[in-house]
């Protein structure tokens, strides 16, 4: 049942990846993201990672793709891009260069001295003491991890503030500066 | 049956890891639309979480599976504020194409 569940969801999030590079409409590009993210969750689930496949759903595939198609939605970006490269040869360049990638990291992934020693496979984690995923995550995550815990609560705020200053159109004074990039363009085009 | 003998160790998972960033980082190269060049630094940041976790458990350490979360607060942060400098370009003009971007050349 196992092995059939990773390819199962292996070939759901590969096709999901496919589907957000391919699709040429932007929405069905977050669509295809939110059928590799929830692939993933699923992938998490099988190793043993509960918490993490549960925010996985509720963070991801929710909260950010929400956004990212309330931001297509309100800019109206979901028309189709010219197949013009302004570098002729930048297709078969990020080709080549994915292929190079891809063959490094698939060298990397197959050898113990890159991935580590490997323990007993099937066998659930047992670092982080007693208790079960969600205790053993937040055993660690308050203890040796705090420090960065309470630095990621000062991410957010200055996240939240950056994106309410660039975002927000503050009435004369936003106009006014529009106007005056739009002299400096007019005089340099 | 033979696909239950069949065991899914965790270099399947960085292999798939792996594909998933290739595309992802050929996608952002590729693709011109601003919002789907995000989408797929997305896709890459799933890869990485995905082999975060195949390590904890090939490693049996539970703290890959505590860097996802850093992981997932720092792609949320970066995402509120890329789409509001998106929202912010969009006001300006009406295009989102990252060749359209070069405000900046000298």
């Amino acid at each position: 049942m196992i092995p059939f569940l990773f390819f199962v969801a292996a070939g759901a999030a590969l096709a999901g990846a496919l589907g957000v590079v391919l699709a040429r409409n932007p929405v069905h590009s977050a669509l295809f993201l939110v059928m590799t993210l929830i692939s993933v969750a699923v992938l998490f689930l099988l190793q043993d990672a509960e918490l993490v496949a549960a925010v996985q759903v509720i963070v991801y595939a929710s909260a950010i793709v929400v956004l990212f198609l309330f931001v297509i939605m309100l800019l109206g970006v979901d028309r189709e891009e010219s197949l013009q490269d302004r570098i002729p040869y930048q297709r078969p360049a990020a080709i080549a260069l994915g292929v190079i990638l891809a063959a490094e990291l698939f060298f990397l992934a197959g050898h113990e001295w890159a991935t580590g020693q490997k323990t007993a496979s099937g066998v659930p984690i047992q670092g982080g003491g007693f208790g079960g995923n969600v205790e053993r995550v937040a055993r660690v995550l308050f203890t040796d991890f705090l420090w960065a815990f309470e630095i990621t609560a000062v991410l957010l705020v200055i996240a939240v503030v950056g994106a309410v200053v660039l975002a927000r159109r503050s009435g004369q004074r936003a106009e006014a500066i529009d106007e005056v990039d739009d002299e400096s363009q007019g005089v340099s085009a | 049956m033979t696909l239950a003998a069949f065991e899914i160790t965790s270099t399947y998972y960085l292999v798939l890891a792996a594909m998933i960033f290739t595309i992802g980082s050929v996608g952002v190269l590729t693709r011109r639309n601003v919002l789907v060049m995000f989408m797929c630094v997305e896709l890459m940041l799933n890869a990485v979480n995905l082999s975060f976790v195949a390590f904890a458990r090939a490693l049996d350490d539970i703290t890959g599976q505590v860097i996802v979360f850093f992981v997932l607060v720092v792609a949320a942060a970066e995402v509120a504020v890329g789409l509001a400098i998106i929202v912010a370009i969009f006001r300006r003009r009406r295009h989102a194409t990252a060749d359209d971007l070069q405000a900046l050349k000298g």
